[in-house]
């Protein structure tokens, strides 16, 4: 439980996607649950596709016909709470995520694919790193992790 | 005696953002901070805000309080900050004492801002003054400003926005935490930042606390236990964890000891982390010309703190005849951002304190 040991159950998680016909782009998903004072989803969002609003404890509302999947928002999220994710084929999706650890992984290695309890769940495969100034130091990671973990994967890992 | 207009102690985010308002309005200020350097809490943290991007909101704190910083530095003959100095005396005819190394300096003014924002509280428990027991404030400054780490394996007690956030830069400087103890039986600070420790593996445990610590001459092990709905520890849920560090984290409490020295009326308001004083719409206290900014009336973010230190900086100025040409747009502006960042779920307990201080 979300509430008791930070932990969303699946039925909260799947909120949070869009109807399946929707993620042949990638999209935006924002893993935030709580009305809390936050609002730079949305500020930096150049497509408009974030819904905050006036009361900026107003969970944020992604509109998927606007989002691009461009990854802004992502490593603008304070909560770390925002990945990309696009069902590429019937075998992997790709996701961006934000990764705020060191050392960074590097382009072409396969890390661990781990769940929401911190659980190793896959092996997944680094397509590309990006850590400019503008990401001010959270790196966004591209992925490639197996489909069937679309609802599952959260972030990486090295591997040991 | 020296003689300025307005002595803002305290050069965390609220005092130096009153500052800036203040000299905008044409009113000269100093600022008196008991540290190496201004910028209070936020010199220490390394991870992105909330809030609006009005306060900043995504720029790391340590990166807001260049910001702020810089601001005050463009007024170089307006505002004069003096560091490594404690303000150690204040008195009713606003006087004020300052010790700077083994200097006592007393300056005469016309209205003093308190913005010396809180302090951690403490945890009683067996053997709590092992080495190896740290605040979180302690341990982010031993991390953050001085690069030093605490140990390898820490716990951190409290899972409020600090102790959550205190743990992820923890485990960023490659530090192994174990564990999260909450003493109450759900997580405390936002959900966002317990799922970020959660999927890195830690484990948050709710209705737990720590019994004791173990060391001879320094922490080697503690032991915790299940707490039932009132607090008391279950009989036989006792477990021991190895650690070599332990992390307090159970909140902030006002550092309101100069309000008390000169006696304006205070309040106990748990809801805002302890004493704290009375003040009308514009944070002035029950003494004419003594305000008060930030965490000092109220546990609260740095997002608040700088707004409050604006609002009280243009007020202050007013009162004293120097009126911002903008007074009445911003005074709204401010207010409402108040209102906005309070307005939420978590801002709940924090409305219902600060009516109960409302003079
Ligand atoms: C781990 C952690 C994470 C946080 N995360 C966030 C966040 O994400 N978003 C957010 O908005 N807020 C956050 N905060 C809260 C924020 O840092 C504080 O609310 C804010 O710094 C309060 O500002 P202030 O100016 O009132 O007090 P402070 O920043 O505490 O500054 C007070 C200053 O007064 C000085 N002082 C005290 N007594 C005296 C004296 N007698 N003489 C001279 N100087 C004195 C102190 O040295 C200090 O520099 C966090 C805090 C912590 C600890
Ligand atoms: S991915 Fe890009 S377009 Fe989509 S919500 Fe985020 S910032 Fe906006
Ligand atoms: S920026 Fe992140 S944490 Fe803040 S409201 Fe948006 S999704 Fe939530």
């Amino acid at each position: 439980m979300l509430n008791t040991n930070g932990v969303p159950d699946k039925a909260l998680i799947k909120t949070k996607f869009p109807d399946e016909k929707y993620l042949i782009k990638p999209l935006a998903i924002t893993e935030c649950y709580e009305k809390i004072p936050c609002n730079p989803c949305s500020t930096s969002c150049p497509f408009d596709a974030i819904y905050i609003g006036e009361d900026i404890n107003t969970a944020p509302i992604v509109d998927f016909e606007k989002c691009t999947g461009c990854g802004i928002c992502v490593y603008n999220c304070p909560g770390l709470a925002i990945f990309i994710v696009q069902k590429l084929n019937e075998e992997n999706a790709r996701f961006k995520i934000p990764y705020e650890l060191r050392p960074l992984p590097i382009k072409g290695e396969t890390w661990s694919g781990v769940n929401r309890a911190g659980e190793i769940i896959t092996k997944v495969l680094i397509e590309k790193v990006s850590l400019t100034n503008r990401h001010d130091r959270t790196a966004l990671i591209q992925v490639l992790v197996p489909l069937e973990y679309i609802n599952d994967f959260v972030t990486i890992r090295r591997q040991i | 005696m020296k003689q300025i207009d307005l002595v803002i102690i305290g050069g965390g985010p609220a005092g130096l953002s009153a500052a800036k308002m203040a000299a905008e309005s044409g009113l000269a200020s100093l600022i008196v901070e008991r540290n190496f350097n201004v910028g209070g809490q936020l010199v220490k943290q390394t991870h992105m805000f909330f809030g609006s991007e009005k306060q900043y909101a995504k720029t790391r704190g340590i990166d807001i309080a260049k910001i702020l910083v810089d601001d005050v530095l463009k007024f170089p003959d307006l505002i004069e900050i003096m560091t490594d100095t404690s303000v150690v005396g204040l008195y009713k005819d606003k006087v004020v004492t300052l010790l700077q190394k083994e200097k006592y300096i007393k300056v005469k003014t016309n209205a003093i801002i308190i913005a010396t924002g809180a302090s951690e509280k403490v945890l009683a428990f067996e053997n709590n003054d092992l080495p190896g027991i740290y605040g979180a404030g302690a341990v982010q400054t031993l991390m953050n400003v001085h690069g030093v780490l605490p140990g390898n394996d820490v716990v951190m007690v409290g899972s409020g926005n600090i102790g959550l956030i205190v743990s992820y830069q923890l485990i960023q400087a490659g530090v192994n935490v174990k564990c999260v103890l909450e003493a109450a039986s759900t997580i405390g600070g936002y959900k966002v930042h317990a799922s970020k420790l959660k999927r890195l593996g830690v484990d948050i445990l709710t209705s737990h606390s720590i019994k004791k610590a173990i060391g001879k001459n320094y922490l080697e092990k503690i032991v915790i236990g299940k707490l039932d709905d009132k607090w008391k520890f279950i009989e036989g849920t006792e477990e021991e964890i190895e650690v070599d560090s332990l992390c307090i984290s159970v909140g902030l409490s006002p550092l309101s000891n100069l309000l008390s020295m000169i006696g304006v009326d205070m309040k106990y308001v748990s809801t805002l982390g302890g004493l704290v004083p009375l003040i009308d719409k514009n944070h002035e206290t029950s003494i004419k010309n003594i305000f008060v900014a930030g965490d000092v009336c109220g546990v609260e973010e740095a997002s608040s703190a700088i707004v409050e230190g604006y609002l009280t900086g243009l007020v202050v100025a007013e009162k004293l005849g120097f009126k911002h040409p903008n007074y009445d747009e911003l005074y709204l502006d401010f207010k409402d951002q108040l209102h906005n960042l309070r307005s939420g779920p978590f801002g709940e307990k924090l409305r219902l304190g600060l009516q109960e201080i409302m003079r």
